[in-house]
């Protein structure tokens, strides 16, 4: 299936700019490929690293946070990953998570300071179990990959149009130095196709990479559910995150949106049209489907569950379709009460600070300061008992 | 002569498909013993974490020595075992005299709000579950393993070079296949 989407994606690709080629003949199809060629070799190899940095995430060890460290470490080992995945926080105040890497060896995982400031440990367990399981699916390369693609059909047809555009002015320019004129309806109907498959081909290239990229978080959703065997926890993780007031995320684009755990774009309850172009399942029913999971924590349990709310046939493959008999378990006795949410809050703040590069400091007066890298001077005098305190860099 | 090629031929390919199984079947076998070993390492934290645990709760519970006394006890006991079932056995000792130790913070709210108290709380929260998560893979791993070496065709090779089953986690009592709860909240 996956073979298929990615040559599928390939061909809808070819066509466009075998369109696009009919002017310049083969030489069109020469520079798509090129382009191709260079975005692939340069998404495989750093691909991650690119991502995580236009989303500004900084990585973080266990002492910064250690229950998010755990909390991965602990879904490592129920997956049996090769190796611990890289972890990073993105200084965000919406809640999201995504994963990214090249394969199960060189994985990241990145969440937002908002999302671990409102969940408990069952929920954030949840959330990580569905980008572990990403990057067991390996769905990881193929949406950088499909990112890519999908980003390059859009910049040839981009470049092809306002190509079009200069270039009947510049031909009409030509017209006036008196140059001689070729063609005549025929390479005006040649202009025509091409202008359509340009602006065609990167509509349909979205809906493939929507339409891959709905399965796959279903399949995500249901690998999380095995993982801990508990789908409560994804599922009033995924509830909190959508009944979440905070404005989307910062720093997300089209492109970047499919890898995170539920769309960034803000626009659930509005959705007729867009329902199409989504790049992620409407996550009311996610919930539904992750609720309806009562016999047991198995791929098959969820494909019931799936049918039976979606009233559509099963996204599972049949291969991960045995019969398992895999129990649920109880919610672990973690479950935060609302006083504790604000504490949170707090932590979380002073994590974001520790990350970029804040010096915490506590006088002998009780006061805990904390001081921003730009600050210059070597001491700083606290604010209560004026006492001064030397900055040990 | 061309009987004697196409045999040759058919000969290579089941060879190869024959060398194919079989290092499947090493690997998944590899993955099982990886597993394994990865309860070892989570059980080792455990032990290393009482310790830690006992320290800094001790200044404020004095008056519950036998508490400590049951855990420090179980954990020797754990480190010392020789035989798996004798290992088995003591681990759900030591996880019972924890859950029991967790149950007793609760009347201490002064050690509830310590910082290192909650640093190593959150250590050996994440360890057992660690410990439940790495059966739970190893489970899995016997699984996938022992579903290949009954399955047509691989069964065949695994006949040939006596790969045997392997055995599944399996907790006795009821009361123990639940990871010991601890609750600070």
């Amino acid at each position: 299936m996956v073979l298929m989407a990615v040559v599928l994606l390939l061909l809808g690709f070819f066509i466009g700019e075998g369109f696009f080629g009919q002017r310049g003949g083969f030489f069109g199809l020469v520079i798509a490929l090129a382009i191709w060629l260079i975005l692939a070799l340069v998404s495989f190899s750093s691909g991650d690293q690119i991502l995580l940095t236009a989303s500004k995430a900084k990585p973080v060890t266990h002492d910064v946070h250690p229950q998010l460290f755990n909390v991965v470490e602990e879904m490592k080992i129920a997956a049996g990953l090769p190796a611990m995945p890289k972890i990073y926080i993105i200084n965000d105040y919406a809640p999201n998570a995504f994963a990214t890497g090249r394969n199960p060896q060189n994985a990241s995982i990145a969440v937002t300071a908002g999302l671990l400031a409102r969940l408990d440990r069952d929920e954030l367990q949840g959330v990580i179990a569905h980008e572990i399981s990403h990057i067991l699916h390996r769905d990881i390369l193929f949406v950088t990959m499909a990112g890519i693609m999908l980003g390059s059909v859009v910049l040839l047809s981009n470049f092809f149009l306002r190509g079009m555009f200069y270039g009947s002015t510049g031909g009409s320019r030509r017209r006036y130095s008196g140059g001689g004129r070729g063609g005549g309806q025929a390479q005006l109907l040649m202009l025509v196709i091409a202008i359509v498959a340009a602006i065609l081909a990167p509509l349909m290239a979205y809906l493939l990479y929507f339409a891959l990229s709905k399965s796959r978080e279903y399949l995500a959703d249901a690998g999380a559910a095995r993982l801990t065997r508990y789908p409560e926890g994804l599922a009033s993780a995924l509830e909190k995150i959508a009944g979440d007031p905070s404005p989307q995320l910062a720093t997300v684009n089209k492109v970047t949106a499919p890898m995170y755990i539920v769309n960034p774009f803000k626009k659930e309850g509005q959705m007729k049209l867009s329902d199409l172009t989504s790049t992620h399942p409407l996550i009311s029913e996610r919930i539904k489907i992750l609720r309806g999971m009562v016999h047991g924590a198995s791929f098959r349990d969820y494909s019931d569950s799936f049918s039976k709310i979606t009233h559509k046939k099963t996204v599972v493959p049949p291969v991960a379709l045995t019969k398992e008999d895999i129990a649920l378990r109880q919610a672990s006795a973690q479950a935060k009460k609302k006083e504790l949410l604000e504490k949170q809050f707090r932590q979380v703040g002073d994590i974001m600070r520790r990350v970029n590069g804040f010096i915490f400091l506590t006088c002998i007066c009780g006061l805990k300061l904390k001081v921003p890298p730009n600050f210059k001077a070597s001491n700083v005098i606290c604010p209560r008992c004026h006492k001064t305190l030397p900055l040990s860099t | 002569m061309i009987a004697l090629i196409i045999v040759a031929i058919v000969l290579v390919l089941l060879i190869i498909f024959v060398i194919g199984i079989y290092n499947a079947l090493i690997g998944l076998r590899n993955q099982v013993d990886n597993a394994w070993s990865q309860i070892d390492v989570q059980l080792k934290r455990r032990h290393d974490l009482i310790p830690n645990l006992v320290e800094t709760a001790k200044g404020y519970m004095q008056h519950e020595r036998g508490t400590f006394e049951a855990i420090t006890k179980a954990r020797s006991q754990a480190m010392g075992a020789k035989s798996v079932a004798e290992a088995s056995k003591a681990e759900g000792a030591l996880g019972e005299a924890l859950s029991k130790f967790m149950l007793v913070v609760e009347n201490y709210p002064d050690l509830k709000a310590n910082q290192n108290f909650l640093a190593v709380q959150e250590e050996l929260t994440s360890t057992e579950n660690k410990i439940s998560f790495a059966r739970q893979n190893y489970n899995d791993q016997v699984l996938f393993f022992n579903n290949k070496i009954q399955m047509f065709p691989s069964n065949v090779v695994a006949n040939m070079f006596n790969f045997s089953k392997r055995d599944f986690f399996e907790i006795e009592a009821a009361a123990e296949r639940e990871v010991p709860k601890v609750s600070f909240s």
